[in-house]
């Protein structure tokens, strides 16, 4: 259709009807390119031209081409946040899927008294702004007042430190987990409620359980919607910037600038004055993200029967 | 195996009941009220909290309250602390997610329905650009576009926040799929043989059809110029231009450092209040966001 078009196009035999729907097309269209391009196409591409500059003591502004690749390639401070936000990604997600999946299925079973009311409840996180969910955690980690100190009191001994160096990372985990459980469960219970009941209906008429409902027509069915969760989430965590930085604030020795990449890429801008290292960073994730999520999509898509 | 006895009483319990109507299961019902609990107990937490004075918020046990009932004075001192800034504050916020949610959604609407209904050259060019902007990192391109603001004059300025909140790709993506399913073309094909200009269509009759997707895009709007943080992070340095993000964590951020004087009880009292409107808007427009977030996973 879309090679035809272009083609009667290029030819010039657009209709006058052609016209006016291109036109209107256009037209309906235009604001948002017009933003599009100023907030997001300009700032790559101006990303990719700020990443092959230097900004030298002798000389300036001089052209590097890719020395500053080279440089965040093997700088151990940005390669120590790459491999803490992937093992953040490795554990946190699958636990966060894993569970959202746990409570749509039940949600969508049928089987549980009270239905509506978990729903919104297991939902009600995503509408805490982030900031409030970190300070409101963090409140709850402390050891001095928190319930975490309660709790660590109950028992009579230190058991539990959130807010060293070994649980962090665990800490932030479990607050992404906490706001985006709900939002997932959604995305979930609403690809589950768009299965046709009859698949059910003959699956128990040959003896199938419900488990094996699940395994066999459930969770096949709703494939896609778990592979643009995966998409999703794991953006997020290559993302991962404002539940550390606030944390930062009340533990500043345990958490560095360079914590993890977008981190190290705020504070090189805006604390280190190198706003060309910072680009390249920006545009190494960028990449990173976008060539796992396509694998994801991939890899995904290509189990589709 | 406790799931293989779960999955024998369920089998028992369909055959009972004739297998339509599904026995309910206590088992499930306890699992999920750890869910809730899980996902409940933080704002219990913030709830109880803010009813407690500074000195009780340190020597109280967290989940049950303690000392004088101090909700309304806390209240108070939010609202007038530094002069009400705070009030400052939520003004700002409702002026961001007014014009930068709102105009997000109209934007992604129109866009998404141009892009639904209509043919043109270039059509699926700028639909796989737009799509692949979804997976572009946010954080990724704050620094560039810090740096081409700041030439532009527009840093520390409502701008600065407004005009990068306008682009969602994902909202459009949303009101695309939304177009495609529930707009007939023959609907705008009679419509223009009655003469109606395509935009006239747009605002009187396909708009209201697109009424629940668009609904839906104005609510993930919101609340994601409701809870922006790293944005305002960068682009402001004028207290009197921050959302209440940026506002509650520099209070927190009080209490840290030298001659530090904290005033935690506002943090929380703060952070509680931030939260009620949006969980009003949620709590009304609930038939919104559950059904229309099919339009966007089911179609994929």
């Amino acid at each position: 259709m879309s090679v035809v078009k272009t083609r009667d196009q290029r030819r010039g035999r657009m209709s006058r009807t052609d016209r006016a729907q291109a036109r209107a097309g256009y037209g309906f269209l235009l604001p948002f390119l017009v933003v599009f391009t100023l907030v997001m196409l300009a700032p790559v591409v101006y990303s990719i031209v700020l990443s092959l500059f230097q900004n030298r003591l002798i000389g300036g502004l001089v052209f590097v081409g890719f020395d500053n690749y080279v440089e965040a390639l093997t700088d151990p401070q940005f390669l120590g946040g790459l491999g803490r936000v992937v093992l953040f990604l490795v554990i946190q997600v699958p636990i966060m899927l894993g569970l959202a999946l746990f409570a749509a299925l039940a949600i969508d079973s049928a089987r549980l008294h009270g239905t509506s009311f978990f729903r919104l409840a297991i939902f009600l996180p995503y509408a805490v702004p982030g900031v409030v969910a970190v300070l409101m955690w963090g409140f709850i980690y402390g050891e001095r007042f928190g319930l975490v100190g309660n709790l660590n009191e109950l028992i009579g001994m230190k058991l539990f430190t959130p807010l060293n160096a070994d649980w962090i990372l665990l800490s932030i985990g479990n607050i992404v987990t906490w706001q985006f459980i709900g939002y997932n469960m959604l995305i979930f219970y609403a690809a589950l409620k768009a299965i046709p009941h009859d698949l059910y209906e003959a699956a128990e008429i040959d003896g199938a359980g419900q488990l094996r409902i699940v395994a066999s027509i459930k969770i096949p069915s709703i494939r896609g919607a778990v592979v643009i969760a995966s998409i999703f989430s794991i953006i997020g965590s290559f993302q991962l910037f404002n539940e550390p930085n606030i944390l930062k604030t009340i533990v500043p020795n345990i958490i560095p600038t360079y914590f993890t990449p977008n981190m190290y890429a705020y504070n090189l801008a805006f604390l280190g004055q190198q706003p060309n290292y910072s680009a390249t960073i920006a545009i190494i994730m960028g990449v990173v993200t976008a060539v796992i999520a396509y694998i994801v999509q991939l890899r995904g898509s290509r189990k589709d029967v | 195996m406790p799931a293989s006895s779960l999955r024998h009483r369920n089998r028992a319990a369909d055959r009972a009941s004739s297998g339509r109507a599904p026995k309910r299961s206590k088992t499930l019902t306890i699992a999920m009220v750890l869910f809730a609990a899980y996902a409940l107990f933080p704002l219990a937490w913030l709830l109880i909290n803010a009813t407690k004075t500074q000195p009780e918020l340190f020597s109280s046990f967290g989940l049950w309250f303690s000392g004088p009932f101090a909700l309304f004075d806390n209240i108070a001192q939010v609202f007038t602390f530094d002069d009400g800034i705070y009030l400052k504050w939520l003004g700002n916020t409702l002026l961001y997610v007014a014009l930068g949610g709102g105009g997000a959604t109209l934007l992604a609407a129109m866009g998404g329905y141009g892009l639904a209904k209509y043919r043109f050259p270039g059509k699926y060019v700028v639909f796989a650009i737009i799509l692949g902007a979804v997976a572009i990192p946010g954080t990724a391109l704050a620094v560039p576009t810090f740096l081409m603001f700041s030439e532009l004059g527009l840093t520390n300025t409502v701008w600065a926040i407004i005009v990068p909140s306008l682009a969602s790709p994902f909202g459009l993506y949303l009101v695309w799929t939304y177009a495609n399913e529930s707009i007939p073309d023959e609907l705008l094909e009679a419509a223009r043989i009655d003469g109606s200009g395509e935009f006239r269509t747009f605002f009187t009759i396909s708009l209201r059809i697109l009424a629940p997707g668009v609904v839906t895009v104005l609510l993930f709007s919101v609340v994601s110029t409701w809870n922006n943080y790293f944005l305002p992070l960068i682009m402001l340095s004028d207290p009197d231009l921050f959302p209440l993000t940026i506002g509650l964590q520099q209070w927190n951020a009080q209490a840290v450092g030298v001659g530090a004087s904290p005033i935690y009880n506002l943090v929380i009292t703060g952070s509680l209040l931030a939260l009620v409107p949006i969980m009003i808007v949620f709590l009304l427009l609930q038939r919104y966001w559950q059904g229309g977030l099919s339009a966007g996973s089911v179609k994929q």
